[in-house]
């Protein structure tokens, strides 16, 4: 009962007009509070819409969602989202991008509170002194920085990224994946992570789980068993290599390659 | 070239050499008046009938405005209706599409029927029905097309649809609302004239053009051309000032 986050025997199909696409049977996720989990698996498999299940914006066929412990029945004030697309607001600035949230949780707290937590969040993922600017202004890590930061400042209990670094060229992704590691040390949040990105879910994860192709089930749960403080050099490690290869494995077999005689030793 | 020099600068030097053309042209053919006015008969027609043009300028304009006004009230509620439900856009887009065919003209007889003798409401009704269509459009096709994560970012934090159409859906669309009003901006002004000129006992511009062609004073049709042109661009750059005020934040600097 220690989790936060429970998903037990989720499955859901979408209605199309030729006839109901099943994306996902048989998923099982459990999160303990504060932990991190990165959720990996080949495209199209359904990992968006297990965002939209934690984050209480669309209900299951079946099975449970749960969030320390009750059902999720619809969208709650504790959690916040990050996408692949910032979907900052152009015509504000960055500060009261970030403030937006504040503005829906929380409309009795005074602009000043508002204005502090916001500002305390953009100095920590390194915006300092970008308050005032525009988004269109900003490279595209400077605002999926600022997006991050949006999608905390309300001190949620639950964060969902859906692939947030995936648009990134490769030096700033390892960026933010160290402004990633820092805001976790920071705030209380647990996090699930969608990605393709197998390095990325090593060095974000507390525990990996890699889904199964389309309808997903959890084919895989990796434990991630690495120090907290992470230098990026941690990924060149033998251990990090070892458990790279075993996620790469996972990912052919839900691939459908994998198993079958001689394909999966061709790569 | 200093910036502000080329923005006055290169509009009304493009106007001289227009005016010049035009003179050019009459002096040419030799034309006379009753063929084509030359620029240079036009200050004569001014000056006799000033009083007439300030008053006709002003009846044009304020119907003008107040068509248009109903046409963003009416095209915005429109709009968000057909944006946010996809059974309405799917039921009403023939009817608009229908009913922007129609040519606006052939209404003139069925207003001037419906509302005998209203003739400031048949001008104003002209210049709204002339006019709501792109802003229904548009602002139909800002909500629908608005990507489905700038709405879930509020709606994950429980808010209601209407904070997310006032602090996003709305905000987003302006731009286009703002391209669609410049459309609109002229028809409206398109739709007033029309039935200035074509209902008899009319008043505005476009009176004063009949009256014009009925006494057959050549310059004076011509110079009330030209006022219509130049009312025209006032409203047009009145519309792209608010745009500055209300959307200038999708203007990208120059590079």
């Amino acid at each position: 009962m220690s989790d936060l986050i429970d998903i037990r025997g989720v499955a859901h199909a979408y209605r199309t007009p030729s006839g109901p696409l099943p994306v996902l049977d048989g998923l099982d996720i459990a999160i303990p509070r504060g932990e991190f989990c990165a959720v990996v698996g080949p495209s199209g498999c359904g990992k968006s819409t297990l965002t939209r299940l934690v984050a209480g914006l669309m209900k299951p066929d079946k099975g449970e969602v749960r969030l320390d412990g009750a059902p999720i029945r619809g969208p709650r004030k504790n959690v916040g989202m990050a996408f692949q697309n910032p979907v900052l607001l152009e015509w504000r600035s960055i500060l009261d991008n970030v403030i937006l949230p504040l503005e829906i949780v929380a409309p009795s707290m005074p602009r000043k509170e508002r204005v502090a937590r916001a500002e305390e969040l953009l100095a920590m993922v390194g915006l300092e002194g970008f308050e005032a600017k525009r988004p269109s202004e900003l490279s595209g890590g400077m605002r999926q920085r600022a997006s991050l930061c949006r999608a905390i400042v309300h001190k949620p209990d639950v964060l969902i990224m859906d692939e947030p670094f995936g648009a990134l060229d490769n030096f700033t992704r390892e960026d933010l994946w160290q402004t990633m590691r820092q805001l976790r040390a920071a705030e209380p949040f647990t996090a699930v992570l969608i990605t393709h990105d197998l390095r990325e879910s090593v060095y974000l994860g507390d525990q990996v789980v890699v889904l199964s192709g389309r309808p997903a089930r959890t084919q895989y749960v990796m434990n991630v068993d690495l120090p907290d403080e992470r230098p990026l050099d941690i990924l060149y490690t033998p251990k990090v290599g070892e458990m790279l290869h075993v996620l790469r494995d996972q990912i052919k077999i839900a691939q459908g390659r994998g198993e079958g005689p001689g394909e999966g030793a061709a790569a | 070239m200093n910036t502000a020099l080329r923005k006055v600068g290169v509009p009304v030097l493009s106007i001289l050499i227009f005016l010049v053309l035009w003179e050019l042209l009459v002096w040419a053919n030799g034309w006379p008046n009753y063929v084509m006015a030359s620029p240079s008969d036009l200050p004569e027609a001014y000056a006799r009938f000033w009083e007439l043009f300030l008053l006709g300028s002003w009846q044009t304009l304020w119907r003008t405005v107040a068509g248009l006004l109903l046409a963003v009230i009416f095209g915005l509620a429109l709009g968000m209706v057909m944006g946010f439900s996809r059974i309405v856009r799917d039921g009403l887009y023939p009817l608009l599409v229908g009913f922007n065919a129609i040519p606006k003209a052939t209404l003139v007889p069925v207003l001037a029927l419906l509302f005998i003798g209203q003739h400031n409401f048949n001008t104003v009704m002209m210049a709204f029905l002339i006019s709501f269509f792109p802003i229904a459009v548009s602002v139909a096709i800002g909500l629908s097309t608005l990507e489905p994560e700038y709405r879930d970012i509020l709606r994950a934090l429980g808010a209601s649809r209407m904070t997310i159409f006032w602090k996003i859906a709305l905000p987003k669309t302006l731009p286009e609302f703002f391209g669609a009003l410049k459309v609109a901006v002229t028809l409206a002004f398109i739709g007033t004239n029309l039935v200035e000129i074509v209902s008899p006992h009319g008043r505005g511009l476009g009176a004063l053009f009949l009256s014009g062609q009925t006494n057959s004073n050549y310059p004076l049709m011509f110079a009330v051309l030209i006022a219509l042109a130049v009312l025209g661009i006032v409203l047009y750059y009145a519309v792209v000032a608010m745009e500055r005020i209300f959307a200038g934040w999708a203007e990208r600097a120059e590079t």
